[in-house]
């Protein structure tokens, strides 16, 4: 693949993923997935259910451990094929290290339900930062105002709306800073009129030239606000081209079905 | 009346070795019981096998059997050879044994968090130890209050069990007296006691649950 050496050779990508390889079992979910990501790009990854679109994202920050293939974060290898063409991780420290880079916001939010919304914000910074509580209010503060709930800051994640524990997930995701977001589906477990608010946020950060790699089922949002779509297949990248282009002239049988099976 | 209030003296002084033992056996077996349920729930193979045989014998075995052994069979014991006081060796027989009921509970407990939780806290950055003290525990404790209630409530009624080394406790210093004076109101009397000292666990477990109900 030349075009992958290329792209990789002139400056190192946000992200870059090469020929991952996974199974479960039995199953091969992903059969040599390659994808990069460069600087403030947003990039939506559409695709049938079990396309191992999910399981693609969860490998890039080692949710999923990888069987073959290449992950380089911002120039950093978190995972490289050995002589024998198996998967071989960096040292954990480092491992730790580079996946904190990358934020992450899931179906299920994955809130702490014991930690108010604030503390929910500020408990990575101060656990796993060791950043002091006064130093990183602000931060969080601004963060909250940002997704606009400042006003439930000391209410508990059990008191909000599906809508509300996804900008909050979103906020704490923020406060460590990272230069890459990666979304699971982040609008799929929403009831519709509540995906709009977090749609807007995503809007909102994508404006802000955060680099993107978000899952998604909302056409709307890969059309309005992806830079790229990424179409997923049976354990494949089938197709990956700017948005309008996508949307407008796809390329490929299995892309065009998927797309009129959604309209 | 008079009675009543002329044996509360020598049962009063029982409670307080039953509320000792109670105290000592709660401070020594819940930290002991979290180590072994962390190890039983761990990768490691050989400790997990390890910490489940050791449940299986203190659960599988009587109380009364493991103090017994711990106080007349281990001074013989090849390579131990420790003679333990009376009241030391049921510290160390409750201990152990209430032990291994803990882990259980706390196993379970663990074991009931979301793997989302895991999830959120390791794409944060959390190593397993933090994920472990800032996400787990604090939630475990509020699924394992109502078990741990009825467990510290059992240990109540076990530190009865300490007469065969001759310990007087409650229960014992009330039979001295039932059999010295040929009345049953000493049993009465040591019933109230172990009733209000329940009454006052149930209580604290009650608040605890409250106050941790804050959340959801």
């Amino acid at each position: 693949m030349p075009s992958m050496t290329e792209a990789a050779a002139m400056t190192s990508p946000m992200i870059l993923a090469d020929g991952i390889r996974k199974r479960f079992g039995a199953n091969e979910v992903l059969k040599g997935v390659s994808l990069t990501l460069a600087k403030g790009e947003v990039v939506a990854v559409i695709g049938p259910s079990g396309s191992g679109k999910s399981t693609f994202l969860r490998c890039l920050n080692h949710l999923e451990t990888i069987d073959a293939g290449r992950i380089v974060i911002e120039g950093d290898t978190l995972a490289d094929n050995d002589a024998g063409g198996h998967a071989r991780y960096v040292a954990d420290a480092e491992l730790r290290r580079i996946c904190a880079r990358m934020g992450m916001v899931f179906q299920h939010f994955n809130l702490f339900p014991h930690l108010t919304v604030l503390q929910n914000v500020i408990e990575a910074p101060i656990t796993v930062k060791g950043i002091k509580r006064e130093a990183i209010l602000p931060k969080a503060e601004e963060l909250l105002k940002k997704v606009g709930l400042l006003d439930k800051r000391d209410a508990y994640p059990s008191r909000l709306s599906g809508g509300q524990k996804q900008r909050v997930a979103i906020a704490r995701a923020l406060a460590m800073e990272p230069d890459i977001m990666l979304f699971d589906e982040p609008t799929s477990a929403l009831d519709p009129e509540l995906t709009g608010e977090v749609l807007r946020t995503m809007h909102q950060l994508a404006d802000e030239h955060m680099t993107m790699l978000v899952v998604t089922h909302e056409m709307g949002f890969a059309r309005e606000v992806a830079s790229r779509v990424v179409f997923m297949d049976g354990g494949e990248l089938i197709e990956s081209r700017p948005a309008a282009e996508f949307f407008a002239n796809p390329q490929h049988p299995r892309t065009r079905a998927f797309l009129d099976s959604m309209l | 009346m008079d009675y009543i209030l002329s044996i509360l003296g020598p049962l009063a002084e029982g409670s307080l070795v039953t509320l000792q033992l109670f105290l000592i056996t709660l401070l020594l077996a819940v930290p002991l019981g979290l180590a072994l349920a962390l190890v039983r729930i761990s990768r490691f193979r050989v400790a997990s096998q390890a910490v489940n045989g050791y449940i299986w014998l203190m659960r599988g075995t009587p109380l009364m059997l493991q103090m017994l052994f711990i106080y007349y069979a281990l001074p013989f014991v090849p390579g131990i050879g420790i003679r333990l006081p009376d009241f030391p060796a049921a510290i160390v027989a409750f201990a152990l044994n209430y032990a291994a009921y803990f882990a259980e509970i706390f196993r379970a407990g663990i074991q009931s968090i979301d793997r989302g939780q895991y999830e959120g806290a390791k794409v944060l950055g959390f190593s397993y130890g933090q994920t472990m003290r800032r996400i787990v525990l604090p939630q475990v404790v509020k699924r394992i209050l109502p078990p741990m209630s009825n467990e510290t409530i059992t240990l109540i009624k076990d530190t009865s069990l300490i007469y065969v080394l001759a310990l007087n406790d409650l229960l014992r210093a009330a039979r001295g007296i039932v059999q010295r004076d040929f009345t049953i109101t000493p049993f009465i009397v040591a019933a109230v006691f172990y009733l209000i000292m329940t009454l006052v666990l149930t209580w604290l477990f009650q608040r605890l649950e409250k106050r941790h109900a804050v959340y959801d």
